[in-house]
């Protein structure tokens, strides 16, 4: 297949987490945006598991019986998983065509979800994935295991839903002027994604004349694309600010770019980027 | 190649350190203690092996552990002073002393790190199944051996001893996992010896016990070529041998816990393990496939199984050298006699029936090699020859020469479809009836495959003998026919051009 013809499809992951629903509403939301076929991700994970003889002697054929011993485990564990996840899928299909996208597939897969998704970013214009997943559903306020990972690793717009689903009325973009940001808007204005929708410039900062400048040239390139455009500055640390403003105004979807820093200036003063995500209450489209 | 982790992302380091740390530290610390116990009595017996004081093997297998915990290429596999080394040592350490084990152990590392940056690793597929099977049963039959002068002119209290080591540590897994049978081998025929006063040789009879924590030295020996003379035929098997061992140990791994690893990182981990044994006076050592095969069996998966059997090992040696040195020789022997035969793979005597003629004689040439030599190396070198000329001559046999004469007798038409290279040649040529009296000869070759110059030389043979005889011979297809002779073939997995290539 040629990777340039391929079409492109928006992924949503889903695993047997209380995410799972809302994912598989968002991606029914955005495949519909942007007239783009679905599919239904789940990734089987592999845990070790315990067969564990403490008895320290090898007998005949130990080596033999030994990987007897542990392929049937992981066999009955494997096939339950399989099972399993094979339902979870089947459940999002069903909900995805319900709701009217008539392109749905599934992909069942073994491995590690990052890596997983790295294998299907070929095919992936959207990803759709919880901001927690099974393993940490109910640690609030943190996000999940493997999301920083994911949105670390791949090269496309990730939507990181919360637990409940409700439509995109307004979005609202956090801007803050730099490169990153600016390639951010330009994405969201050339994509059918925010389209009709009202839209909330914000930026995080000193209300002086360079970024009201800078506010300016932004709106304006919303504008042109037909965002009905809003904008603000509000003083003070984007992770707070922006969060409050999304809330005061009942934002629904806000869009950010990604981990623009560099990895030392992250190590040392910490990520802006894992900040928002983890106190953000509304769905969050990142750009990368 | 890096010896950490690849990644140019912080966070996905994090994750697999988290991976290969942390993800099961409670089996990881229990099959490490098991791991330990059972390494001291072979490190013990291995350093007996190869001549040197118990504490060179000691101190090898705390520091080959270690290192490799880290920049070994395969979480959760074991590495220690081993058998297949001490082995080699034997003559340098007799004729040339400690000093010179040290240097060679040294020398050992650099030429593994050197083996696995130019990642010679992927080699490894040369080595077939059977020369693996071979190199185990002769592991296994070495180790064993190995016991045999603890057996010979004895008293009878020995094989009493041993007997009863025996069956503790197989039958004591019958009342309970929870405790290591040889370790409860080693505790009751130890309190039984020192009970009884019994007059046999213990561990202190046989060398120094490590009394305080290695510390680094460099081998006193002077840095000159006449230096390297001696130590670099050794070192270089080590090296070869140990890759061999670590990597064999590495493919049963993976298939016991169902992951891959990586095989020049493994290498240049041996190397760095090597050169740090050597440097805190340890000999040279390897992966382990028995100790590795208990690892896993005892819920280890990690690197941190192999770290923590490392500290352990040094921590109970240390602290515990007095009541070491008590155990009584007849207690490791019966634990090694274990390791030998949970090494020998069992399955492969089954085999010898069921599989082609070819694969037994490759395993059983193998082990004949190694038992003869008491050189691993030489056991895979064979085999590995012996598999390819087996392969070769299967292959050879896939050529097929068919003609059909012209109506008016004047003309012969031959059409060759298989392999033609060195095995098969002659049978190339045979094909051909020479005798026989026609003006022209037409040879298609666009269904055959040269692969080598005996090929091509022996067409030019056929040619040149119906040209004497007067035949004019006309040859179509041998652009196709020679595309193999390049020793790169651009086919790249795509079907058709495989396709073109085996069967047009």
């Amino acid at each position: 297949m040629d990777n340039n013809n391929m079409v492109k499809k928006v992924m949503a992951c889903i695993d047997a987490s209380p995410y799972a629903e809302a994912t598989c509403d968002y991606a029914v939301w955005a495949a519909g945006k942007l007239a783009a076929p679905m599919s239904v991700v789940h990734v089987l994970g592999k845990q070790s598991n315990a067969v564990t003889d403490l008895s320290g002697s090898i007998g005949l054929g130990a080596q033999e019986a030994l990987l007897q011993q542990l392929a049937e485990a992981d066999e009955k564990r494997a096939r339950l998983a399989l099972q399993r996840g094979r339902l979870i899928l089947d459940a999002a299909k069903a909900r995805a065509e319900e709701a009217g996208i008539s392109q749905v597939d599934e992909r069942l897969r073994h491995g590690e979800l990052v890596s997983t998704l790295l294998e299907l970013e070929q095919e992936t214009r959207l990803l759709v994935l919880g901001k927690r997943g099974f393993s940490s559903a109910d640690a609030h306020g943190h996000i999940g295991l493997h999301v920083e990972g994911v949105i670390r690793s791949l090269h496309k717009p990730i939507l990181l839903t919360q637990q409940q689903y409700t439509e995109p009325k307004s979005i609202m973009l956090a801007y803050d002027g730099s490169d990153t940001a600016l390639k951010g808007l330009q994405m969201l204005a050339d994509s059918p994604l925010g389209k009709g929708l009202p839209c909330h410039l914000v930026m995080a900062g000193a209300d002086v004349d360079a970024t009201r400048e800078q506010m300016k040239t932004a709106a304006m390139i919303l504008e042109k694309t037909g965002f009905d455009t809003t904008t603000a500055i509000v003083a003070g640390e984007p992770e707070d600010v922006l969060n409050r403003y999304q809330q005061e105004h009942g934002i629904e979807l806000m869009v950010m770019g990604a981990y623009g820093h560099s990895r030392i200036r992250q190590f040392i003063v910490g990520s802006t980027t894992t900040a928002m995500i983890s106190k953000a209450r509304c769905t969050l489209l990142i750009l990368r | 190649m890096p010896l950490f982790i690849p990644s140019d992302s912080g966070f996905i380091m994090m994750h697999s350190i988290r991976q290969q740390w942390l993800s099961n530290i409670k089996g990881d610390t229990l099959s490490a203690i098991v791991v330990a116990l059972a390494l001291i009595p072979e490190a013990i017996a291995f350093s007996i092996i190869a001549g040197v004081d118990p504490k060179v093997g000691l101190y090898a297998s705390f520091c080959i552990a270690v290192v490799t915990a880290f920049a070994g290429g395969r979480p959760a596999m074991i590495s220690a002073a081993t058998g297949a080394m001490a082995l080699l040592m034997v003559v340098l350490v007799r004729e040339h002393g400690l000093q010179y084990l040290l240097a060679a152990t040294l020398l050992t590392g650099v030429i593994q790190i050197f083996f696995g940056l130019i990642k010679l690793g992927a080699l490894m597929r040369f080595v077939s199944r059977s020369v693996v099977t071979g190199f185990v049963n002769a592991l296994a039959i070495l180790i064993f051996m190995a016991q045999l002068p603890e057996l010979t002119d004895v008293s009878w209290h020995v094989y009493a001893m041993t007997v009863a080591g025996l069956a503790i540590i197989y039958l004591f897994p019958l009342l309970t996992h929870a405790i290591p049978s040889p370790l409860v081998c080693i505790v009751v025929l130890t309190v039984l010896a020192t009970w009884l006063g019994l007059d046999i040789r213990t561990v202190a009879d046989m060398g120094e016990l490590p009394d305080s924590l290695p510390v680094f030295l460099w081998p006193e020996l002077p840095l000159n070529l006449e230096t390297l003379a001696i130590i670099f035929p050794t070192a270089l098997a080590l090296a070869v041998v140990g890759l061999l061992e670590s990597l064999m140990t590495a493919t049963i791994v993976d298939d016991l816990t169902d992951s891959t690893s990586d095989r020049n990182r493994e290498c240049i981990g041996q190397g760095v393990a090597n050169i740090g044994s050597g440097l805190l006076g340890g000999m040279a050592g390897c992966a382990m496939i028995g100790q590795s095969v208990i690892n896993v069996k005892s819920g280890g998966r990690t690197r941190l199984s192999t770290l923590l059997a490392g500290v352990f090992l040094l921590i109970m040696v240390v602290f515990l050298s007095d009541y070491v040195g008590l155990i009584p020789m007849a207690a490791l022997v019966a634990v090694m006699i274990m390791v030998s035969i949970g090494t020998f793979s069992w399955s492969s005597i089954r085999d010898l029936k069921k599989h082609p003629k070819s694969s037994s004689i490759v395993m059983i040439a193998t082990v004949a090699v190694v038992v003869a030599t008491h050189n691993l190396a030489y056991g895979v070198l064979v085999g590995v020859l012996l598999s390819a000329l087996f392969f070769a001559n299967k292959i050879g046999q896939i050529l097929y020469i068919e003609s059909t004469l012209s109506e008016d007798g004047h003309r012969r038409d031959y059409r060759v479809i298989g392999q033609v290279f060195f095995t098969s040649s002659e049978q190339f040529i045979e094909a051909f009836d020479l005798k026989e009296a026609v003006e022209i000869v037409h040879i298609d070759l666009s269904r055959a495959h040269f692969w080598d110059i005996t090929a091509i030389s022996s067409l030019d043979k056929v040619v040149i003998k119906f040209r004497r005889e007067g035949t004019e011979v006309q040859l179509t297809g041998l652009n196709e026919a020679s595309a193999t002779l390049v020793d790169k073939f651009a086919v790249h997995n795509r079907p058709d051009a495989v396709e073109k290539l085996m069967g047009h």
